[in-house]
């Protein structure tokens, strides 16, 4: 593994950043009253969408991973469509846990789907750009010894991070502090989102780092 | 005898928790009895005339009444210093500043104004200075403490004698507005009440504005005796932005107005009346209070009245009073016999003659006040020590002659009534030197933590938790057992020193004893313990908990410590658990372990697809998540509130039956509850026939086939009782109503001897002597859950020869050259587990009995989730052959998370409110006449039913995998990872030895018995350390009485129902042991012949 690699590791993951951080700002251009805590629901909603297009942009101009054999159109097609499937699947799922940890069932569900939406976009979207629709390379990605490249590193790093980040998220909630971000979903969104940048930033130092242990099978 | 001195060694290990636990308990709750008696005016408080009473006049009684009409203006948190002006006159200092200074002018002007008609007092507040223990103190003149003993804990209402009481038994009519701490306290004993929600501590206007808008209205009516406002703004301001902010000077200057001459109460006072302005306590420099810092402890205390109250002007100081001197006080001003529990002093100088002046008269008024007043408290005295042994003895000796003393001076002074002004000064100095004794005393012994008992308990229960720690590493060394003779001989010297002590007379504290005992025991075994175990290891292997789990037990702590998060606790631990369970199957997926199908229990994917790709493995381990997350959620459902506030619902589920409206829906809640019945009662069977067997012709199994479905039917009947009884025909009144004393009487019977037939023939194994490997089946369908073919069904253990052989070996020599033995004995594999479950079945049904028939659901989850657990758990142990077995930290640490969610699953909660009195109901519907103890069991086994079901179980943790490996075996395909077993069992492909592999060696068993209960005790240990710690760390918090302290009794309740239900699972493990062993001894014999 070369420096430049890791390189543009740092400079893909600054993408990212820099696409959460004109979540945060743009908005409040065009929309009156935008602030993260008092319209979360459009943050979210915007957060989510500058997020997946910020990787979808990435995976466009960097390629991580190496060109498929096939290149029709309708394989690219039906490739297509899968991912979206899986991105649905996966909101539906973080949802139904999310649901099963404790939040609402009935109440709040819009707010609770959301963050899933953008939980997904955190991490089902790295995924699906990275490995493609392929469950097999999920779960060898997130086994030990079972990483294949920097990128499949960074991403689980990233991934690992924001799950941490939604769940020490939902500390906060029962304290008696009275404040607005302790509502659910804020504080959980919030800490998702502290996660995902916090692995974002982790991953490529972290691999600079360890780059002299790091061997992966492939290369 | 290895098993004998786990067991020994294990009840000592409690000990050492329960002295700790003792110790501490004893120096933080402190203890009163509460007396029910009641003064009335007819009978005065001891021999000898009324002074003034009795002239004919309608309101007098032990005195006359001075006022008619008392005006209580209560400020919550009016500390001292907050009516004091502002001392402009000292230069240099920041005082102009404090923003809490010289806002309450108005009591400043009446004082200069008129100096004989107010007075200003620092009245001091008894700790704990919570609101609910100063309104006590307030009302009934004692000293309460947190446990006040006797005391009805479902309800805060007042048993003991007060003002309150005394008011409504008098007539008079008693208006109340503000806090709704009152409600409570006194439900119904208000002509008027205007209560104010006082639960949120950021509202600080709710309450205030709530009285300002009926008090002069209610005022200028006319339409009461006795008018209490208690106002709330001033603490809640204290509590949100403490005493040094601008939001309390605004408060305190609009309590100003409100006791401001030109519109306020002071102007709408008529003569007969009394104002009484009063601070129930005061504030730390934060706006905290609950403890006894000098802030927290001086309140104000003002008086005023139209009339003259006073005939000397104030002195320059105000004087020191303490707070319940305002209850005799009162009671004597406003004509009323003074609250029997009272041990308040009177403020003498209110019962001065006015009129008047003459010193003599005067002097003597003050006396005959507080010759009153003694003899009500020396009366109090006697009756309580003759209840309770609490107070000191000789002490007491002491007050009673002091108070002989005073009071026979002051008879002679009354029958020579010219005697000198000095002798009167002489008596009341003696009568006030008895009644600050008496306060005295009783402070020492019910109102100040013990420190040192505290901090002693505290480190005793750190103590027990590292020991446990220490030894659960440290037990698989050979010489271990060594060990416990130092701890017998350190026991046997303690007692020795208790013997001579209590020979020679001297009196000791029981706590004090047992504490001493556990560290004589606890030094020896450290000092033998530790060369050999310190030369070993390095001190990092201290710490063997594995880091994630250590992550969740310090969270566990850590939420102990923090009031949200123990009011929130139920929500925090399903949480907790939740993650628990996914970060397991995330680690089994993590570390490769759901790759070989064996590990993961269910037995259709290894027959089905031995090339399954590990995909479905892993999905597979993430539904049994799931299913567990599942379960947990709905189990949420039976949630019950800490307290009924407007964000917080009980379940309405939790109530019984028979209060619900509407026949069908109570038909269809009695036929869920039925069928959730009838669903445990076949899960339970299929498992039995699943693992252990049915067939057998052992009593316990006739037992389960047959005793079970009838205490089901006797369960089911009596609910069906207990929630139509209403609408039953008058003429089958008298059966229904014996049915219902009856039915749980039988079905507790039953359980009763279903768990004696259990202890006395423990292995149900079916022996066959038959030619050959038996193959006779059953073809069954699998306990609930996961769905298999039939060809997976092989679950018939036939235990095969090697084990006979070696059994013989061992015993008989000479049999060695005989052959294979023709003896097949179903079910030996799952002999332990099989008796643990039918135990907790037998355990469960009488409990379930106990709760609303709702919960029988919750029970059904109950076992549904343990079950669950158990599986994903047993797919994360290695079953090491031939030893050492363990039990990993997540498992145990899983487990009693668990027992903690079932606990509030089942609709309870640690505050008293919260406990499910009806369960003293049941199978005595008439009560218990006079006996405590057996309503206590109930009500105790109704409350820690999850602690005491989860801890008995608690060996299951350690026989599931072996239980689990009936599935893997058969179908293995060699994974790689296991070269281990593989190479041990080569020969013994076809038969699964299941747990014989533990009987194999004996001596990992126990060790493995041993550090399961020291890793379970460990992980109880630290949640009742942390709620100890939390408790004395916190005992200024605000929050002590309401959260910390019921959470502690709770939890130390809930440990010692954990304990001994953990010794008496292990011990239920070696009976099943030693019983297996004498059945093989009498096989071999058998087969001898």
């Amino acid at each position: 593994m070369k420096d430049t690699d890791i390189k543009r590791l740092l400079y893909a993951h600054l993408l990212c950043i820099f696409s959460i951080i004109l979540s945060i700002f743009v908005p409040s251009f065009f929309l009156e009253n935008f602030s993260i805590l008092d319209t979360h629901l459009t943050w979210l909603c915007i957060c989510s969408v500058f997020v997946t297009a910020g990787n979808l942009v990435l995976y466009l101009i960097v390629k991580p991973n190496a060109s498929s054999k096939r290149s029709s159109l309708s394989y690219k097609v039906t490739r297509f469509l899968k991912c979206c499937i899986y991105f649905l699947m996966s909101c539906f799922f973080f949802h139904v846990i999310f649901v099963l940890y404790g939040a609402p069932l009935i109440e709040l569900v819009l707010e609770t789907f959301l963050f899933a939406v953008t939980l997904s976009a955190f991490t089902t979207v790295p995924c699906l750009c990275l490995l493609g629709p392929n469950i097999k390379a999920w779960l060898r990605v997130f086994s030990r010894n079972g990483l294949t490249s920097i990128w499949e590193n960074s991403l689980q790093i990233t991934t690992i991070s924001s799950f941490i980040g939604t769940w020490l998220g939902a500390f906060p909630i029962p304290l008696d502090w009275e404040r607005p971000w302790q509502a659910w979903p804020i504080s959980c969104t919030l800490g998702a989102t502290f996660g995902y940048v916090a692995g974002l930033v982790i991953s490529p130092l972290w691999i600079y780092w360890n780059r002299k242990q790091l061997t992966y099978k492939n290369n | 005898m290895q098993k004998i001195s786990v067991l020994l060694f294990l009840v000592w290990i409690c000990f050492l928790f329960y002295a700790g636990i003792a110790l501490f308990t004893s120096g933080f709750l402190l203890t009163r009895l509460e007396l029910t008696n009641h003064s009335s005016c007819q009978e005065p408080p001891g021999p000898g005339f009324l002074p003034w009473g009795s002239q004919g006049e309608p309101r007098a009684c032990w005195m006359d009444s001075r006022f008619s009409r008392l005006v209580l203006v209560l400020i919550d948190a009016l500390r001292f210093d907050f009516v004091q002006p502002q001392r402009s006159n000292v230069p240099g200092e920041t005082s102009v500043s404090l923003p809490f200074l010289g806002k309450l002018g108005s009591l400043q002007r009446i004082l200069e104004i008129q100096p004989h008609h107010a007075r200003l007092y620092q009245s001091k507040a008894d700790p704990p200075t919570t609101t609910m223990q100063r309104l006590k103190a307030l009302t009934t003149g004692s000293l309460p403490t947190f446990i006040d003993a006797g005391s009805n804990f479902a309800s805060y209402a007042i048993v003991e004698d007060n003002l309150i009481k005394q008011l409504t038994s008098a007539g008079r009519r008693v208006v109340f507005m503000g806090d709704d701490t009152w409600k409570d306290l006194f439900p119904g004993a208000f002509s008027q009440a205007f209560f104010f929600p006082s639960f949120n501590v950021r509202d600080l206007h709710t309450v205030d504005n709530g009285i300002l808008e009926h008090l002069y209205p209610t005022m200028d009516s006319g339409e009461w005796d006795v008018l209490i406002a208690h106002f709330l703004g001033v603490d809640h301001c204290g509590h949100k932005h403490g005493p040094h902010h601008p939001e309390m000077a605004k408060k305190l200057s609009q309590m100003d107005q409100v006791i401001q001459p030109p519109r306020g109460v002071v102007e709408r006072l008529e003569n007969d009346t009394l104002l009484v302005v009063i601070g129930d306590h005061g504030m730390t420099k934060n706006g905290d209070h609950g403890g006894d810092s000098e802030p927290e402890i001086s309140a104000a205390l003002f008086l005023y009245s139209p009339s003259a109250l006073f005939h000397k002007a104030p002195p320059e100081e105000p004087e020191v009073v303490s707070q319940v001197s305002l209850v005799p006080t009162l009671a004597l001003l406003l004509g009323l016999p003074i609250p029997f529990g009272n041990i308040g002093e009177v403020i003498v100088e209110l019962f001065s003659e006015v009129e008047d002046s003459q010193p003599h008269s005067s002097a003597l008024a003050q006396a005959s006040a507080l010759y009153l007043n003694a003899q009500q408290v020396s009366r109090f005295l006697h009756t309580y020590s003759a209840a309770a042994q609490d107070l000191q003895v000789t002490e007491i000796h002491r007050l009673h002659n002091l108070f002989s003393k005073a009071s026979a001076d002051y008879q002679r002074l009354l029958q020579s009534p010219q005697g000198a002004e000095a002798a009167l000064q002489t008596v009341i100095t003696e009568l006030q030197q008895f009644l600050r004794g008496v306060r005295a005393l009783c402070i020492e012994s019910w109102a100040r933590f013990s420190l040192v008992r505290m901090a002693g308990g505290a480190a005793l229960l750190a103590a027990a938790c590292f020991l446990c720690l220490l030894v659960s590493q440290w037990a698989t060394s050979p010489g271990f057992y060594l060990c416990l003779v130092p701890v017998a001989w350190g026991l046997a010297g303690v007692i020795l020193c208790a013997g001579l002590l209590a020979i020679t007379g001297l009196k000791l504290d029981p706590v004090v004893l047992g504490a001493m005992a556990a560290v004589g025991s606890l030094v020896p075994f450290l000092w033998k313990a530790w060369p050999g175990w310190g030369s070993k290891r390095p001190l990092a292997a201290l710490l063997p908990i594995p880091g994630p789990v250590l992550l969740f037990l310090f969270i566990r702590f850590a939420a102990l410590f923090s009031d949200s998060f123990v009011v929130a606790e139920a929500r925090a631990t399903r949480f907790l658990l939740g993650s628990f369970i996914l970060l397991l199957v995330a680690q089994l997926h993590w570390e490769g372990k759901l790759l070989p199908p064996k590990l993961l229990t269910i037995p259709r994917l290894g027959f089905s697809t031995p090339t399954a790709p590990p995909r479905h493995n892993s999905m597979q381990a993430l539904w049994l998540g799931v299913t567990l997350l599942l379960c947990i959620r709905l189990a949420e459902f039976f949630h019950r509130c800490p307290e009924e506030t407007p964000v917080c619902h009980s379940s309405p589920w939790l109530s019984p039956l028979a209060s619900t409206v509407g026949g069908r829906a109570k038909n269809l809640w009695y036929g869920a509850c039925v069928g959730a019945l009838v669903a445990l009662l076949v899960a339970v069977r299929l498992w039995l026939r699943r693992y252990g067997n049915l067939k057998s012709p052992e009593p316990p199994v006739l037992f389960v086939r047959w005793g079970l479905p009838l205490m089901v039917l006797g369960t089911a009947a009596y609910w069906a009782l207990a929630s139509g009884a209403d609408e039953a025909p008058p003429r089958l009144r008298a059966l229904v109503a014996g049915a219902s004393v009856v039915l749980p009487r039988a079905v507790a019977g039953l359980a009763a001897s279903g768990l004696m037939l259990l202890l006395w023939r423990p292995v149900t194994v079916l022996v066959k002597a038959t030619m050959g490997t038996p193959r006779t089946r059953t073809v069954l369908t699998p306990f609930s859950g996961p769905p298999t073919s039939q060809a997976d069904l092989d679950y018939v253990v036939p235990q095969i020869y090697r084990h006979m052989q070696e059994e013989f070996r061992d015993r008989l020599e000479r049999n060695k050259s005989q052959g294979p033995l023709t003896v097949a004995a179903y079910k030996l594999g799952s002999v332990y587990s099989a008796a643990m479950v039918t135990a907790l079945t037998f355990m469960a049904f009488p409990l379930l009995l106990l709760h609303a028939e709702r919960i029988s659901l919750v029970f059904l989850l109950l076992f549904l989730q343990s079950f669950l657990l158990l599986h994903l758990l047993a797919a994360g142990i290695p079953i090491t052959i031939p030893g050492p077995f363990t039990v990993p930290w997540q498992a145990v640490s899983a487990w009693a998370l668990m027992a903690t969610q079932t606990f509030y699953a089942t609709g309870h909660q640690p505050v008293f409110p919260a406990i499910h009195w009806n369960a003293a109901f049941v199978g005595f519907p008439e009560g218990h006449g006079s006996s405590t103890w057996l309503p206590a069991l109930l009500v105790g086994a109704n409350t820690f039913a999850s602690h005491l079901l989860f801890a008995v179980g608690c060996p299951l943790l350690l026989l599931w995998p072996f239980l689990c490996e009936s599935q893997g075996s058969g179908k293995r395909r060699q994974p790689a990872g296991n070269e281990a077993e593989a190479r041990v069992r080569p020969e013994e492909e076809e038969e699964p030895l299941m747990e014989m592999r533990l009987r194999d060696s004996p001596h990992h068993f126990n060790t493995a018995l041993l550090q399961l209960g020291l890793k379970y005790l460990f992980v109880l240990g630290i949640q009742i350390l942390a709620c100890a710690l939390s408790a004395s760390i916190l005992r200024r918090h605000l929050m002590v009485w309401k959260v910390f302290a019921p959470k502690f009794i709770f939890e130390a309740m809930g440990f010692i129902v954990s304990s001994v239900g953990l010794c008496l699972g292990l011990a239920l493990v070696m009976r099943v042991d030693g019983a297996v062993s004498s059945w093989f001894r009498q096989l071999v014999l058998a087969q001898q012949r």
